[in-house]
Parts: structure tokens; C-alpha cells; sequence
């Protein structure tokens, strides 16, 4: 056995046994939020990180997942019923979406995501009739599967993990697939690409769709876990926190996204009981983050380390270059 | 009647806010090619420094325009700061600018609601515009036609800079096409901080001038961030004139769709970026798609 997989055995048994060891039932709702968050950010790593594309919009899909989830539960539909509907209406939001800011790439995709998440936040703020509008959606129960109430905090974390483990599993199976190589391809060299014969906007779609269930599949999470949806949801920073969590982290790798998920939630949480200026605190670790490791932390940490104690024989592994 | 011509004289108004916001955010974006997302907060910061000294909050109380000069100045610092020491060594990174403008708008907004709390700020009218103009039966404010007057004036002094100076040809050079222009021997790197510092000290001036409408509040930079962008996907990145005609459509539409149709305000004011970028993705007066 080698260090690799036992230190990624041992990461998958704590993770799996966190309401055990966890101290206190808030201790365990932080981690079922970091994993939530951490599915949202490798749904997003998939086209900022692999794809290239960064977008500023996600919150809008996320958001998408949540309303309906919270609509359908509102008109009396069933729990199993809301979560695929949900699941479908987040990934066809997410089909037109990327057919309009597929048009552009680089700074053109930033801006037009942005704008349709901001269109989104628009809706569900002012179409109070649909969405409540500020007062928002409340969602009465959690779902029972198999007969285990969902709503005991230990509980929802196991099923949390349990998409957490399924979508990071996917995603390491798709960065390491034909599809995934061709995006990242894309990613590097769009017009080469395109002279090889690759359908660029096509492989471009299918990430798209993709990040789009990973971020519907963390949508309907999070409406469950806090049983209340509201604009506040999609708003722009919402998008820009997720965006930051897969930038911090280190965009285009498996394990950033859920490093910066932690980073994030867990300043936004728990040291936010400690210091009041916490939105001061995350802005300038971002800052930091770029200018003392550029490539996000676990590509930073990986190098740091390589440089440290690594056989100076083998090159420290190549940070991707983004190219507009 | 009446009500659609004061509407009128608003949209007009909130354009020319827009468009005094919109122009350095659009010359940042088609020269160098950093999506600027702590624009809003370069407003917003205008704002509140500019009314902490219109009230006197430091004690010192001062005329409305020598305040307005002064936090102009300030936040063109501010922004000439943040070109040289931080967005310099991203270039080409749009990850890293991102996170990084990002970060400092966090840190800005933070900021912000630690030195002035959270209750909105009112600014008052500059003396002497508080009243209103007669025009046969209709009454408009002085000070919103004053700013109409102001972004018209800032407007021909942009173009007479862009149009008729030495600088003003370098900086379109810049945004044509950047390599050339550096070959043929224009520091390009030194244009950059000019404009920053110069789309930074507007953004502020428009945060203080839309002081006494829009008044000044904590998320006043998110507010106004999405309408600059909508500006200058309508009109075209690095285009002045892309920026004024986007500016004026958008007010007419924000104005005139929170007046008729309230509940899809937001939307509709999308809606033309959105056909814009399906029929004409580089922007009505754009030179190539960003």
C-alpha cells in the first residue's frame, strides 16, 4: 500500500465517521455545509478548473435547484418527486445558460454569466408571486430515505457525504476520461483543438451540463439542510464565494475545490464567532492567496512540499496556464 | 403626460450617473483586459468619502464639488495602487484577477460598514441646485438637470482626451491591439496605471455626484457593479461612445421598468444584453468580442 492510499483511506473513514468523533451537533452541521459546499465547488472546478471557463453566475443555477425543490415541496408534491424534478429544471437551466454565454470565452463568459446570475437573483428577489420574494420558501420536513430521518444532524451528514463521495468520484473518473482530457485540451489550446477535429463548443456543453447537476445536486442539499430559500441565495456574492472557494483552493485539481469549501465555510462559520470583521479576514486571505501562491493552495502546498523535502531529480508537477 | 417626462428626465439622469461609472470600467476592461470587479466598491468608497466630508463628519465640513474633487482624487489613488501592486503581476490571469479584485471588494465593503455602520447615509443637495426648474407647467429638480450637464461635459472632455490628444491615440492603440502598440514604442504598462487610476477616480466621482440621489449605504458596489457590466456588454468594451449609448438605454429601461412593471424590473433590464449578445456579441460599438 502505498502513502497515497492510505492517507486517502484514512481521509474517507474520518469524513465517513465525522457526527462520531465530532464534538457537539453545530461541530457536525459545519462539516455537512463543507461538504455541500465542496460539491457545489467541484461542480463549478469543473468548468472554471478543467474547462477554463470561469463563471460568475453559479449561484443562479444553485439557486434554480433550491426554488424548485422549495416550490414542488410548497405545492404538495413528494420528496422524491421534488428532488428529480429539481435535478432535471437545474441542469435544462443550465443548458440555456450555456448556450448563451457559450458564445464567448475568457473574460466574455465571466461577464455574461454574471449577468445571467444576476437576471436570476433579479427574478427570484422582485417575482414575489412564484418565489416569495424576500420572505423566501420554507421547506417544513427532510426527506426520509429508507426510513432514516434526515432530519437528525448526524443523519443528513451521512447522506451529504454520500453525494460528496459519488461526486467527487465522478469527477476524478471524468478529469481522467477522454471527455475530460478533450475539455481541459480546450481549455490550453481552443484552436488547435478545434484543428484536430474536436468539437469545441459541444465538449464545452456537455462540462457545462455536467457542472450543472453537480451544482443542482448541492442545490437541493442545501435547501434541505437549511430548510429556507431566498434571494440571498443567488445573490453575486453567493457566486463569487463558490468561485473563490475553487480559485483558493486551486482550480483544475480534484482536492482544491473542497480545501477552498473548507477554507471558506469554515471562516464564514466558526471564526466568524471569534472575529466580527470575518468578511475583512476572507478578503484578505484571498488577496494573499494570489500573491504568495498564484496557483491556489493545494497546488502551492504541493510545490512548497516538493521543494521542501521532494527528490530534486523529478520537476515540481506544471501549474496549468489559463489563456484567454 | 408629465409622469413619462420626469421619468424621462431620470433615466436621462441615472444614465449620465452610469455612464460616468461605466466609461473607465469599460476602457479597463477593453485595455487591459481585467474584469475590474471592485468597480462598484471604487463607487461606493467615492460615496462614502465624498459625504464624510460634505457633513462634516471629520469636522471638517466642506463645499460639495471641493469634496468631490477630493474623494475622486482618493479613490484614482486607490485604484493606481491596486493597478501597481497587485494586479501588475497577474497579467494574462484572469483566475487570479478575479480572486483578487474580489477579495479587495470584500475587504472594501467590510471596511466601509466598519467606518460608517450600516445605516444609510444621506448626502445633501450641493447649495444652490436644491430647488427646481419651470419649464411652462413642468417642475424638475435642478440638481438631477445638473447632472445630466456634468456627464455631458465629462463626456466631450473623454472623447476630446481619447479623439484629439496624444494619450488619447496611445490608449486606443492599446486597446486595437496591445503587442503592436508596444512595438512601435509606447509603454503600454504605464497606460495601464493611467487608466486605472483614471477609471477609478470616475467611478468615485460618480459615487459622490449620485450622493445626494441614490444616497449611500452598504451594498450601494453591488448594486451598481451588474449595471456597469450590462453597459458595457450593451455598448462594446473599450468603446466611450458604446459606453454612453449603454448607459443611457440602461437607464431608460431600469427607470422606465421599475415604474410599469415592477415585478420584472431586474429582468428587463437584461434582456437587451441578452439580445445583444446573440446578434452582435462584441457590443453595439465594439471593436472584437472580449
Amino acid at each position: 500500500m502505498t502513502a497515497r492510499a492510505i492517507a486517502l483511506l484514512l481521509a474517507i473513514v474520518l469524513l465517513a465517521t465525522v457526527p462520531v468523533w465530532m464534538p457537539g451537533i453545530y461541530y457536525v452541521n459545519v462539516a455537512s455545509q463543507i461538504l455541500i459546499y465542496a460539491v457545489f465547488a467541484l461542480g463549478l472546478n469543473i468548468l472554471a478548473g478543467y474547462g477554463g471557463l470561469v463563471s460568475l453566475g453559479h449561484a443562479g443555477l444553485f439557486g434554480i435547484a433550491c426554488y424548485a425543490t422549495g416550490y414542488l415541496l410548497q405545492l404538495g408534491f413528494g420528496h422524491a418527486f421534488a428532488i428529480v424534478a429539481a435535478t432535471v429544471v437545474g441542469v435544462a437551466a443550465t443548458a440555456i445558460f450555456a448556450v448563451l454565454s457559450l458564445r464567448a470565452s475568457g473574460i466574455g463568459f465571466i461577464m455574461i454569466t454574471l449577468a445571467l446570475g444576476e437576471i436570476l437573483w433579479g427574478l427570484a428577489y422582485r417575482w414575489i408571486s412564484l418565489t416569495g420574494g424576500d420572505n423566501g420558501i420554507n421547506v417544513k420536513t427532510r426527506p426520509e430515505p429508507f426510513g432514516l430521518s434526515l432530519a437528525d444532524a448526524g443523519h443528513f451528514y451521512y447522506a451529504t457525504f454520500v453525494v460528496f463521495v459519488i461526486a467527487i468520484a465522478t469527477v476524478a473518473i471524468f478529469a481522467r476520461s477522454p471527455l475530460g482530457a478533450a475539455l481541459m485540451g480546450t481549455r490550453d489550446q481552443p484552436r488547435r483543438m478545434n484543428a484536430l477535429g474536436y468539437h469545441v463548443l459541444a465538449i464545452r456543453f456537455w462540462a457545462c451540463l455536467f457542472s450543472g447537476l453537480l451544482t443542482a445536486w448541492s442545490g437541493i442539499l442545501f435547501v434541505y439542510y437549511t430548510q429556507f430559500i431566498s434571494p440571498q441565495t443567488l445573490s453575486l456574492t453567493s457566486s463569487a464565494e463558490v468561485l473563490l472557494m475553487v480559485i483558493s483552493g486551486g482550480a483544475g485539481t480534484l482536492l482544491g475545490p473542497v480545501v477552498g469549501a473548507a477554507l471558506v465555510v469554515i471562516v464564514k462559520t466558526v471564526v466568524s464567532g471569534f472575529i466580527e470583521r470575518w468578511n475583512f479576514l476572507l478578503g484578505a486571505i484571498f488577496v494573499a492567496i494570489v500573491i504568495l501562491m498564484p496557483e491556489g493552495l493545494v497546488p502551492g502546498s504541493v510545490r512548497l512540499w516538493r521543494l521542501a523535502f521532494g527528490r530534486r531529480t523529478r520537476k515540481p508537477a506544471a501549474v496549468p496556464e489559463t489563456k484567454p | 403626460m408629465s409622469f413619462y417626462l420626469v421619468l424621462t428626465v431620470n433615466s436621462i439622469t441615472f444614465g449620465g450617473l452610469l455612464f460616468l461609472l461605466s466609461a473607465g470600467f469599460s476602457l479597463i476592461f477593453g485595455l487591459m483586459r481585467i474584469p475590474n470587479l471592485t468597480h462598484g466598491s471604487l463607487f461606493m468608497i467615492g460615496a462614502y468619502v465624498g459625504a464624510t466630508l460634505v457633513v462634516g463628519m471629520l469636522g471638517v465640513k466642506m463645499n460639495f464639488w471641493l469634496a468631490a474633487l477630493l474623494a475622486t482624487l482618493a479613490v484614482g489613488l486607490i485604484g493606481a495602487l491596486t493597478e501597481r501592486l497587485l494586479l501588475r503581476r497577474l497579467p494574462g490571469n484572469e483566475l487570479a484577477q478575479v480572486l483578487v479584485t474580489l477579495g479587495l471588494s470584500f475587504m472594501a465593503a467590510d471596511f466601509c460598514l466598519m467606518v460608517w455602520g450600516g445605516d444609510p447615509l444621506s448626502v445633501p443637495t450641493p447649495a444652490g441646485l436644491g430647488g427646481f426648474a419651470r419649464l411652462g407647467v413642468m417642475v424638475f429638480p435642478l440638481y438631477r438637470l445638473a447632472i445630466i450637464a456634468i456627464a455631458a461635459v465629462i463626456a466631450v472632455a473623454l472623447w476630446l482626451l481619447l479623439d484629439r490628444t496624444r494619450l488619447g491615440a496611445m490608449i486606443r492603440a492599446g486597446v486595437d491591439d496591445p503587442d503592436m502598440a508596444r512595438v512601435v514604442g509606447i509603454r503600454v504598462s504605464q497606460l495601464f496605471t493611467i487608466v486605472f487610476a483614471l477609471g477609478a477616480g470616475l467611478a468615485g466621482f460618480a459615487g459622490i455626484v449620485g450622493g445626494p440621489i441614490l444616497s449611500v449605504y452598504p451594498g450601494l458596489d453591488q448594486d451598481m457593479l451588474p449595471l456597469a457590466l450590462v453597459v458595457v456588454i450593451l455598448g462594446g468594451s473599450g468603446s466611450l461612445l458604446g459606453s454612453f449609448v449603454g448607459s443611457l438605454v440602461v437607464g431608460f429601461i431600469y427607470n422606465f421598468g421599475q415604474a410599469l412593471l415592477p415585478e420584472l424590473a431586474y429582468f428587463v433590464l437584461f434582456l437587451p444584453m441578452l439580445l445583444v449578445l446573440l446578434l452582435r456579441p462584441q457590443g453595439l460599438f465594439g471593436r472584437h468580442v472580449p
